[in-house]
């Protein structure tokens, strides 16, 4: 396994009133989870995915196109966690306005 | 300008600069520590911390087997924020590298995120400051270790706003400085609201979001009277408010020397007026408007002010000093009358949004559940009651079995203090509130186990129509002059009638001079009123004949719909006594 592995992509802030404080939780604490470090980036501004308050500041609204960043052993791991739940929608029911398949 | 809509809770207008309480109420004591404090410091603000979360963690517990685990998360993500390292190693920095104080570091770096958030232009995100205000709270209340005392900080005449007043913190405030106020939250029937109407506070309630609108200082105007909250009103606005503060003053001076006059009707007919009360304080007020006695003392207070259950002598002393301030005039003790949800607690939130409170543990109910607490306040009240005319009454009697009960632990504990040879009054009267529609249906097997009915308006009104008036939703559905309410009313006097037993309305409908002249006409001759609507109700007295009221009452069960009705009266009211109408 390689220590310095980083693996990287992109999610987009699906949530009715964006990243707001429940998600933001699920995130932290699945981060934490990890070994791996989790850094998102929201335009120039970077934060570290394992904190709360660095989450809630963020301020991601709907729509927001983030990037992830992990590095670490474990790195491909995290990534796909925390992508899965922007995936999953964080459980939490779309937007009425949003399309619906079937 | 800006109108907000909320629920008026406290008549009367009061116009003045805002103050609007965030947690800014919460005095940090000092700012520094003393450079070799600093680690103990520290250590304080860890153990303050660890107790937050804590206490968080067991919010969240609570919160998610209660409601269910969408109201978990809420709790368990202030728990990520508070654990969070980030959080404590800024909130160390500056105790260690600035000697701040842990509370004036805390409050610093939390307030300076929820500006961020706030600053960012997103409603939504700027509401999720108050998720960081909660948490400077928090740790503000365990590191100074006291209830937040904001509201009597106060030293100039300001509006007090905020998301929330807690029982005690309005009981707390300072007639001098505060001039009236306005909560986010909150509802009709909330004791909040009751306690800023024995204040006399002008007082709008559950008027949604809005203190992120308001400046603090900038000019408000509450109007208790249509539920309005204006921000930064225009100068029309101001004047139309100043025009009318004029003309209420004119009719207030006037009704002031009715205080010594009887509240007899034009043909002499004596209608007995008597104040509901919520504080012993208040009945200086009641005997300066010549009240007959008090209809209704709410005993909650004792219990919400200081967060403990009173002691037997604190009971006796406040129902002392009530029966002392009316020698030989009726004290009616109403036993406790809180909901379960009401409790002081930090829980009280969750609790609150658990369904159907109204229908559940509460008042009577949950006094026949506690018997040691109920036990302590029936040993107060049947000591009181050796010492003047105290009467005791039941709240939310729901079946005849439950009154019964209530009645043999009465006689309990009048057996008990027998045996310990001390001083109390076995004959009691006993009485009850009619304020759930068994009750009034039922009044003729009541009436025969009771010696009083007091008729409870607000609940009868609420449980007969089914409707919480706290609800904007539905709150229009809630009437006095409801014809299912006025049927319910007179069965329950013509029952009292025939059982010779006596019968009053203590509700906020016989607060309204509005219904007065029905009330009287429906056959009721005792009335019981809050303190600031004794006089006008005696002036509507004093200016109608038994005869008059009676056409007006037998006029009124022709109406089928509210609205009709309430109209009906208000051009009756405006005929024979029209300083009255408002």
């Amino acid at each position: 396994m390689n220590p310095q592995s980083s693996h990287a992509c992109e999610v987009v802030v699906m949530l009715e009133h964006g990243l707001h404080l429940s998600p933001a939780a699920q995130i932290v604490k699945t981060a934490q989870g990890f070994r791996a470090s989790l850094i998102i980036q929201k335009g120039d501004r970077k934060i570290d995915g394992k904190s709360m308050l660095d989450l809630m500041t963020l301020a991601a609204e709907r729509g927001c196109r983030l990037r992830l960043e992990a590095e670490g052993e474990d790195a491909e791991q995290a990534l796909k966690a925390v992508v899965a739940l922007f995936e999953s929608n964080f459980g939490l029911v779309l937007p009425s306005n949003s399309q619906a398949s079937g | 300008m800006e109108i907000r809509r909320g629920i008026a809770v406290s008549p009367g207008v009061a116009m003045g600069p805002a103050l609007v309480l965030g947690s800014e109420g919460f005095r940090v004591p000092k700012r520094m520590v003393q450079v070799d404090a600093v680690d103990s410091e520290v250590q304080r603000f860890r153990a303050a911390l660890e107790e937050s979360v804590q206490e968080i963690l067991l919010h969240e517990q609570l919160a998610a087997a209660r409601l269910g685990p969408h109201y978990g998360a809420i709790f368990a993500a202030h728990r990520e924020l508070a654990r969070d390292p980030k959080l404590s190693t800024e909130i160390e920095r500056l105790i260690r590298e600035r000697n701040f104080s842990p509370e004036f570091a805390c409050s610093r770096v939390l307030r300076q995120h929820a500006r961020t958030l706030q600053n960012l232009g997103d409603r939504y995100f700027a509401e999720r400051a108050n998720d960081l205000f909660d948490l400077e709270k928090r740790l503000l209340r365990h590191l100074l270790g006291e209830p937040r005392e904001e509201p009597m900080q106060l030293n100039q005449p300001a509006l007090l706003l905020a998301h929330n007043l807690t029982p005690s913190e309005t009981a707390n405030l300072d007639r001098r400085f505060v001039l009236g106020f306005s909560t986010e939250i909150g509802g009709k029937s909330s004791h909040t609201a009751i306690l800023a109407g024995a204040l006399g506070l002008p007082a709008v309630v559950g008027v949604g979001p809005f203190l992120a609108n308001v400046a603090g200082g900038e000019t408000v105007i509450i109007d208790g009277n249509d539920g309005l909250v204006i921000i930064d009103p225009d100068e029309e606005t101001v004047a139309r408010y100043r025009d009318a503060d004029a003309r209420q003053k004119s009719v207030a001076i006037r009704l002031k020397s009715l205080g010594p006059l009887k509240a007899e009707t034009l043909d002499g007919v004596e209608i007995k007026l008597f104040g509901n009360i919520e504080f012993p304080s208040e009945v200086d007020h009641c005997v300066q408007c010549g009240a007959a006695g008090i209809g209704l003392y709410r005993t909650e207070f004792l219990y919400l002010d200081g967060g403990c259950e009173p002691t037997e002598q604190q009971h006796y002393e406040a129902y002392c000093r009530v029966a002392r301030a009316f020698p030989g005039r009726p004290v009616v003790i109403r036993t406790l009358d809180l909901g379960a949800e009401k409790f002081p607690d930090s829980m009280q939130q969750v609790i609150e949004a658990s369904p159907n409170p109204t229908l559940g543990l509460r008042s009577l109910r949950l006094t026949l559940q506690n018997l040691p607490m109920f036990k302590t306040q029936l040993r107060a009240i049947l000591r009181a009651a050796s010492q003047g005319d105290i009467r005791i009454m039941f709240p939310l009697v729901s079946t005849l079995l439950e009154l019964r009960q209530a009645k043999w632990i009465l006689a309990d504990v009048s057996e008990d203090l027998q045996e310990e040879g001390i001083e109390h009054n076995p004959r009691i009267p006993v009485g009850m509130m009619v304020e759930v529609p068994s009750a009034a249906i039922l009044a003729d097997e009541f009436a025969r186990e009771v010696d009083f009915f007091s008729i409870g308006t607000n609940d009868l009104i609420q449980y007969t129509l089914g409707v919480d008036r706290a609800n904007p939703a539905v709150s229009h559905l809630y009437s006095s002059a409801d014809p299912s309410v006025c049927r319910l009313i007179r069965q329950v006097v013509a029952a009292a009638e025939r059982h010779r037993v006596s019968v009053s309305v203590c509700g906020q409908m016989s607060s309204d001079c509005l219904f007065t002249a029905l009330l009287v006409g429906m056959g009721l001759r005792e009335l019981s009123v809050s303190p600031n609507s004794i006089l006008e109700v005696k002036q509507a007295v004093r200016s109608m004949t038994i005869a008059q009221a009676r056409e007006i009452a037998s006029r009124a069960e022709i109406f089928d719909v509210s609205r009709d009705l309430e109209s009906y009266l208000r051009g009756e009211l405006s005929r024979f006594s029209p300083e009255l109408v408002h």
